[in-house]
């Protein structure tokens, strides 16, 4: 029994010095809001855990326009200029220690400007808490439709929300339709959506394009988020012969669909899905991927540029010059670098660190970038950027929709992958 | 959903496609379950790692299967000792490395943890088991990252014709099926038969005669745990072969698992493997007829149904109080 409570008056000491350590590390860091010459943002990104790779490639991206913009002189506010810098925490890819961090950059490290974290969820997590402290934050990795309907006043966010994602797909299976000579209303689309928020997203979005050429769904399958068959929907996909596939599953809904479609041989004329890239189909699967259309927030071969950047291209070689290990540049990091572009532009037009006065400069941004026009509706979300297509060709992406971007024609019917 | 039914009458290949992808399917789980039979049978350990040792079988199976080059050195320090291109192996071949490395690894946790929690309550096995799948699931994601990883088996695909309509049938799976049906027999035969089988049996019965019997109940328990995890980074093999892999994907495997065993049995190894392949079924008929959304609710719901059924027949029979 003495020896039980000496355990546990042992176990008590080390907790206290745990919360004497904690609080010594978050009292030693200033007031960090701006220092010297230098203005701080803060972000909790998923650097460990399941989003840990979609985490870096945001990490670099907003890296990478840091180290740009303070090679250019950095941020002249005041007649004085400034150097950016992220002070980032690792959110272990979990939305409840997501909230924690945030609160902690604000109260403890004095941040007064965020930038986002990765997901969707771990934004939705994020935004109360920047929302309580009046924290503007400009995020580049939550596209949920969800994130925009709640009156949040300093949320802004550079990317395409996720209901335009593959609403394309539809008017491309339209136009299509009708070069056929058949009505856009004779289209049979068939869907498949994982049961998480951003596909279903994803999902109201094509149902609302559907309806509006009045598309007949004959299958409307919601995929649980723990399965890695989709055998039976493809079996009912073989029996009903649509004209359209869309799926959407993040990176294991790629995969399998791409997998199973090979291997069980089925044909439609038009395949979509979301996560291509991230789901790496074409290193992985190589010929069977071809034919396949995935919507893109920004591709490197697009007209867009800037005087930070130069064009989408440029921003691509800088990139892979930054970051050797990446073969292609996955737009989750060029989304993140126009982000700190926004932030930049806002200081400079508001000349203030007055959080009001720089909520309100990121509120009227309207500027082009090489990500692609960014203008924030009275939600926060863009409205210029549209989403583009890309079509799978041999190997490659190719932009194929919509047509003023479009660097190739779309190849239809999609073949069925060789056996 | 009324539509899909008439589909199926309609056109009758469709059900032979459901019924032979489901068992494909099946196949796998069983294999899972099966190991979890065993453990949760001789051991009373209801191990909860059991998804993760699939998926560390299905990352065995990625990793010799992919072309790598191979750096061994000291660490912490620059020095490289040896380094070396590891040619990539078909990954089926990649079976009977999975087997002995998972049976090593089980080995070495059963004397780390198992062990010591194997004669406590319920809540600490199912306690550390747990915390064992975290720290798997980590230690995977740190060293494989969290991306989506297959092996690429390359076979090719049969078009059949039944009843009227083509079904495919991907040689990958059917020869899945058939190693699964290999591993089961011959871990049937080996229980039956080996002296070690009849004395993990003897133990599963009473352990506490056993041990007066001279049996050595700790080996036994060693060795059920290991031969648990060596089926399980089987199963991975052909997971990695057919689907998908991932550091977090290790707990469906765990569920259908932990259903598997509950509605058939652990004494009943016939019961598990047909549970299992059942289950396989419910799963795609459940998902073609009312949508993927309700493909696990058919098979929980099957699952209570057979609790049922099970709670009524033992109502019926007299029991002694224990």
């Amino acid at each position: 029994m003495a020896l039980d409570i000496l355990k546990l008056t042992r176990r008590g000491v080390f907790a206290a010095m745990g919360v004497c350590a904690a609080a010594l590390i978050g009292g030693s860091a200033a007031n960090a809001k701006v220092e010297g010459d230098t203005i701080y943002l803060g972000s909790a990104i998923s650097l460990t855990g399941k989003y840990a790779s979609d985490g870096i490639h945001s990490r670099n991206g907003y890296d990478l326009a840091i180290a740009r913009i303070n090679e250019m002189g950095g941020v002249t506010v005041g007649g004085k200029q400034y150097k950016l810098k992220v002070i980032y925490y690792d959110d272990e890819s979990t939305p409840a220690r997501g909230a924690q961090l945030a609160e902690r950059l604000i109260k403890q490290d004095g941040v007064q400007f965020m930038l986002g974290p990765y997901s969707s969820g771990l934004t939705q997590a994020i935004a109360p808490v920047t929302e309580k402290y009046n924290v503007p934050m400009v995020e580049a990795e939550g596209a949920e439709r969800s994130l925009f309907t709640k009156g949040y006043r300093y949320l802004f966010a550079v990317l395409s929300t996720s209901e335009q994602y593959l609403a394309s797909a539809v008017a491309l299976a339209a136009d299509l339709a009708e070069k056929n000579g058949k009505k856009p209303s004779d289209v049979k689309i068939a869907m498949a959506f994982e049961n998480d928020p951003f596909s279903l997203d994803v999902r109201a979005g094509v149902v609302d394009d559907a309806k509006k050429y009045n598309m007949q769904i004959v299958i409307d399958d919601k995929l649980p988020a723990d399965l890695s068959d989709m055998s039976a929907t493809l079996t009912k996909v073989r029996a009903l012969q649509p004209d359209v596939l869309i799926v959407s599953g993040h990176n294991k809904g790629a995969v399998t669909a791409v997998r199973q479609l090979k291997e069980m041989q089925i044909s439609v004329p038009i395949v979509a899905m979301t996560h291509c890239e991230s789901g790496g189909i074409v290193k992985e699967f190589g010929d069977a991927a071809n034919d396949i259309l995935c919507p893109t927030q920004w591709a490197e071969t697009l007209s867009y540029k800037d005087k930070y950047m130069g064009s989408a291209a440029e921003y691509d070689a800088a990139y892979k010059k930054a970051y050797p290990e990446y073969q292609t540049v996955p737009y989750q990091a060029a989304q993140a670098s126009a982000a700190v572009l926004v932030w930049k532009e806002a200081f400079e037009r508001a000349n203030s660190f007055d959080v009001e006065k720089v909520r309100d400069a990121l509120a009227s941004t309207d500027m082009a970038t090489f990500y692609g026009q960014i203008k924030f509706a009275p939600e926060g979300n863009n409205i210029a950027k549209p989403m583009v297509l890309r079509q799978i060709q041999g190997g490659e992406y190719k932009v194929v929709a919509p047509l003023k971007w479009a660097s190739d024609s779309v190849n239809w019917p999609r073949k069925t992958a060789a056996n | 959903m009324l539509n899909n039914l008439d589909l199926l009458s309609l056109a009758p290949y469709l059900n032979v496609q459901l019924l032979l992808d489901g068992l494909f399917i099946g196949a796998t789980f069983a294999l899972a379950a099966y190991g979890l039979a065993l453990v949760w049978g001789v051991m009373n350990v209801k191990n909860l790692a059991q998804g993760e040792f699939v998926i560390m079988g299905g990352y065995i199976a990625y990793y010799f299967a992919k072309d790598s080059v191979v750096r061994i050195g000291i660490p912490f320090t620059d020095v490289l000792l040896v380094e070396f291109m590891k040619p990539g192996i078909h990954p089926l071949w990649t079976l009977p490395i999975a087997i002995p490395i998972m049976f090593v690894f089980g080995w070495i946790i059963y004397k780390l943890i198992i062990r010591r929690v194997i004669e406590r309550d319920l809540f600490t096995s199912l306690l550390a088991t747990f915390g064992l799948a975290i720290f798997l699931q980590q230690i995977m994601n740190l060293v494989f990252g969290p991306d989506v990883r297959t092996a690429q088996a390359g076979f090719h695909t049969r078009l059949l014709n039944v009843l009227g309509g083509a079904v495919t049938v991907a040689d990958i799976r059917l020869i899945s099926l058939i190693v699964a049906g290999f591993l089961a027999t011959g871990v049937i035969l080996f229980m039956k038969n080996s002296r070690m089988g009849q004395a993990i049996r003897a133990t599963a019965q009473d352990a506490r005669a056993a041990r007066v019997m001279g049996i050595d109940t700790d080996r036994v328990y060693a060795f059920t745990y290991s031969l648990n995890a060596a089926i399980c980074g089987a199963a991975g093999v052909l997971v990695a072969m057919i689907w998908v892999i991932q550091p977090f994907y290790g707990v469906t495997y765990s569920v259908r698992s932990f259903v598997i065993v509950t509605a058939a049995g652990f004494g009943n190894i016939a019961g598990v493997i047909i549970a299992g392949l059942g289950i396989g079924v419910a799963e795609q008929y459940g998902s073609f007829v009312f949508g993927a959304q309700f493909q696990q609710a058919t098979v929980v719901g099957l699952l209570v149904l057979a609790l049922i059924v099970r709670q009524v027949q033992q109502g019926r029979k007299r029991q002694a109080v224990q």
